[in-house]
């Protein structure tokens, strides 16, 4: 088992999410995250998905997508090739004495403050999944009030050389 | 034109001579429209569930789109299970559905289901319409996308308003489905993989199943194993792909399949599947199938291939092209058998040493008995189509029957539906009237469906119904007997209730009771010659198990077989 993370190119028609995300409960897949969101077309969505799965479930994952009428492509988006961002909003519970540091800090791994309560800060943070982990456990000892991640989304680099939409199967 | 007329000229642009329904609420401007006239025969159904079977059976007997037609909630709820079937089997199926007015979709509107929603994981596709001008470029995709890759259902939920709209229509000649490309090439370097493989093979069999019938490509398939030599299995789902009296045709490999099929595809050191899916009822324990061999899969669908069994040469493409292509490709490297002689007689063998056997006692009528009767009494008649529903009839009618055709033999294979003999039958009535169309039913099975024997005699459609009677819940009760020790608990019928033979005549048809073999011939004949539907209620012993048998999860090469000893009973 290892994480994958999988490209989708979708018409953007009615039921087309509900077809591919029915396709991973019904063959038992797990879905981590799902981005969803529109694209330099406008009949067409991408979705990023993220599962945890083995080589032969990722390659049956694929092939069962490309059967679903509206899917128009199914990508690997293999680590080395591609870029991933994701968005995190994370309130994190804070006395006004110690503010300082946390704003410090959270200058450091480039997040933003987007928000300030009395007792309580939440900040905004765009960046590699791995940075927003970074983050998350960097801020756990002031107190997580609420986080929340959009999920990956993510695109083949230009500079990895190739189509910059390959087709994985077929 | 109205959105409801557009629907039958749609039907009739895609040449579909039949539809069987059931009009209701949701549904009825189209069927008001089928009053203002067309050339589609409608088919009055009693229940959802018979309409969606009789278009399956319709749809496998003559290899065209199967339609199905029913009204909003219970109407679409009641064709899941056809839905259902339909996907296991890759049955070409389109179901149109009406649907509350848009104005009320989403507001628990009386008879309002989504049904688009409950059918998502056993459609292929499917489609709710709120706008006619949609309706000509939807209808012509559910007919194509039924139709071409891997076969199987479609779903097309049409709001009442929409059937009520008025708009200009114009049938679309292209689909317009971007995401939609089955194959349509098979790769050259896989093809000529395939035919070194066979080539080098020293026991190699072919592993036929249903793909092949949908594929239409029985005489390609017929013709790679007569010029080859290449001796077959064929499932359940594919028999009649290749003739039952091929003398390389081993018959079906599985749960209930002969031990010299299980044998040859288990000891096989090439598997060549074509069209089948390495099923559990054909595999067994997956870790001990066919454990020498390497595997080559050719299907339409490439998610088939490697999803159970992993294989060396994956060939994914239509199968009437790849069969015909490998038939070339071996025709140059094959030696016309000789390689594998040995393995072709070691084969015989088998055949010779494990045929399907039951102990006959007197004074007490074998089912096996009964399918042998059948086989005999339709063997001169040109063109037979067997149904059947799901049990332990169903296996009995596989060993038994000698279908020679393809799609002669219609069965619900991955689903196993019971019921799905009668409707099924019916369907295949309509498709070719000219064909004798005999039910092997079961008593458990004939009563999920029987109400249909209304359509069948209202509709003249006459089908010959044989019911394989024991009392009971015959295949439940077996794996009671065997693997629960012996506690019946819930399958006991009785053969009495109903009285079949009674039940046909209160529908309008012809009622048999056979108690004892020296009735069975004169009964069966009579209803063959009934001029009308027929019911042949065969009772026959309760305590007959089918055999051979793989037990759930155990190796296909421990098979089973009938015990040796005589059996006595009083």
């Amino acid at each position: 088992m290892s994480a994958h993370t999988i490209s989708v190119r979708l018409e953007n028609k009615p039921g087309a999410l509900a077809r591919v995300s029915q396709l991973f409960s019904r063959r038992g897949y797990n879905i981590h995250s799902l981005a969803v969101g529109p694209t330099e077309h406008k009949d067409i969505s991408r979705l990023t998905l993220r599962v945890d799965c083995s080589e032969h479930s990722l390659e049956q994952i694929e092939k069962h997508m490309h059967k679903l009428v509206n899917v128009l492509r199914v990508t690997e988006l293999r680590p080395d090739e591609s870029l991933e961002r994701e968005l995190a909003l994370i309130t994190v519970s804070v006395n006004p004495e110690r503010r300082a540091d946390l704003v410090a800090l959270s200058q450091v791994a480039g997040a933003k403050v987007a928000d300030v309560g009395r007792d309580a800060m939440t900040f905004e943070l765009v960046g590699r999944p791995d940075q927003l982990d970074a983050f998350e456990e960097l801020v756990r000892p002031y107190g997580v009030r609420e986080l929340v991640r959009t999920g990956r989304v993510g695109l083949r680099r230009p500079s990895a050389g190739g189509r910059t939409t390959t087709p994985s199967v077929h | 034109m109205l959105g409801s007329d557009a629907i039958l000229r749609a039907l009739e642009l895609e040449g579909v001579r039949v539809a069987f329904g059931i009009p209701g609420g949701a549904i009825l401007p189209t069927y008001d429209a089928i009053a203002r006239g067309t050339s589609v025969r409608h088919v009055l159904a009693r229940h959802e569930q018979g309409a969606g079977h009789m278009a399956e059976g319709y749809a496998r007997a003559s290899g065209e789109v199967g339609v199905a037609i029913a009204t909003s909630g219970p109407g679409a709820t009641n064709l899941v299970t056809p839905i259902a079937d339909a996907w296991m089997d890759s049955t070409p199926l389109v179901c149109i559905t009406g649907q509350v007015r848009s104005s009320l979709i989403g507001t628990d509107a009386f008879q309002e289901t989504d049904a688009t929603g409950i059918t998502m994981p056993i459609v292929k596709h499917s489609w709710l319409v709120q706008d006619v001008e949609e309706l000509p470029g939807v209808l012509k995709a559910a007919f194509h996308v039924a139709r071409t890759g891997r076969q199987g259902p479609v779903l097309v939920d049409v709001a009442k308003d929409v059937q009520e709209a008025e708009f200009d229509f114009d049938y679309p000649d292209e689909v317009d489905l971007p995401g939609w490309k089955p194959p349509r090439k098979v790769h050259p370097k896989q093809l000529a993989e395939a035919a070194r493989a066979i080539a080098a093979a020293k026991r190699p069999i072919v592993y036929a199943g249903g793909g092949v019938l949908n594929a239409d490509a029985c005489a390609e398939l017929l013709h790679l194993v007569d010029s080859a030599h290449l001796p077959a299995v064929v499932t359940l789902m594919g028999k009649g792909c290749l003739p039952d009296s091929h003398p390389l045709n081993y018959g079906a490999p599985g749960m209930h399949g002969s031990k010299y099929a299980n044998w040859a595809l288990n000891k096989a050191d090439l598997v060549i599947a074509v069209g089948a899916r390495f099923d559990d009822r054909v595999t067994g324990k997956v870790a001990a199938f066919a454990p020498g061999a390497k595997v080559i899969h050719f299907d339409i669908d490439a998610a088939e291939v490697g999803k159970i069994r992993e294989a060396e040469i994956p060939v994914v493409g239509p199968l009437k092209l790849a069969l015909a292509q490998l038939a070339d490709a071996v025709g140059a490297t094959a030696t016309d058998g000789v390689a594998w002689a040995p393995w072709l007689r070691q084969l015989e063998e088998w055949r010779a040493q494990f045929p399907f056997r039951y102990t006959k006692v007197e004074g007490v009528l074998k089912p096996q008995t009964a399918l042998e009767a059948l086989r005999d009494l339709t063997a001169d008649r040109d063109e037979v189509i067997w149904t059947t529903g799901v049990g332990q009839h169903q296996m009995w009618a596989m060993q038994y029957l000698v279908c020679d055709r393809p799609r002669s033999f219609i069965t619900s294979g991955g689903l196993g539906t019971m019921g799905y003999g009668v409707p099924a039958a019916i369907g295949a009535k309509a498709a070719r009237p000219n064909a004798t169309v005999v039910c092997v039913d079961g008593d458990g099975c004939f009563q999920m469906t029987c109400q249909e024997l209304a359509t069948a005699a209202l509709e003249r459609l006459p089908i010959v119904a044989v019911v394989i009677n024991n009392g009971w819940l015959g295949m439940v009760r077996q794996w009671q007997e065997m693997f629960y020790d012996e506690r019946f608990t819930h399958t006991h019928l009785t053969h009495a209730v109903p009285d079949y033979a009674l039940l046909a005549e209160a529908y309008g048809c012809a009622g048999f009771t056979v108690e004892n073999e020296d009735q069975l011939e004169d009964a069966l004949a009579g209803a063959f010659a009934a001029g009308r539907t027929a019911v042949v209620d065969v009772r026959c012993d309760p305590e007959e198990k089918c055999f051979p048998m793989v037990p759930a999860g155990a190796a296909a090469v421990d098979v089973i077989e009938a015990p040796d000893e005589e059996v006595v009973r009083a």
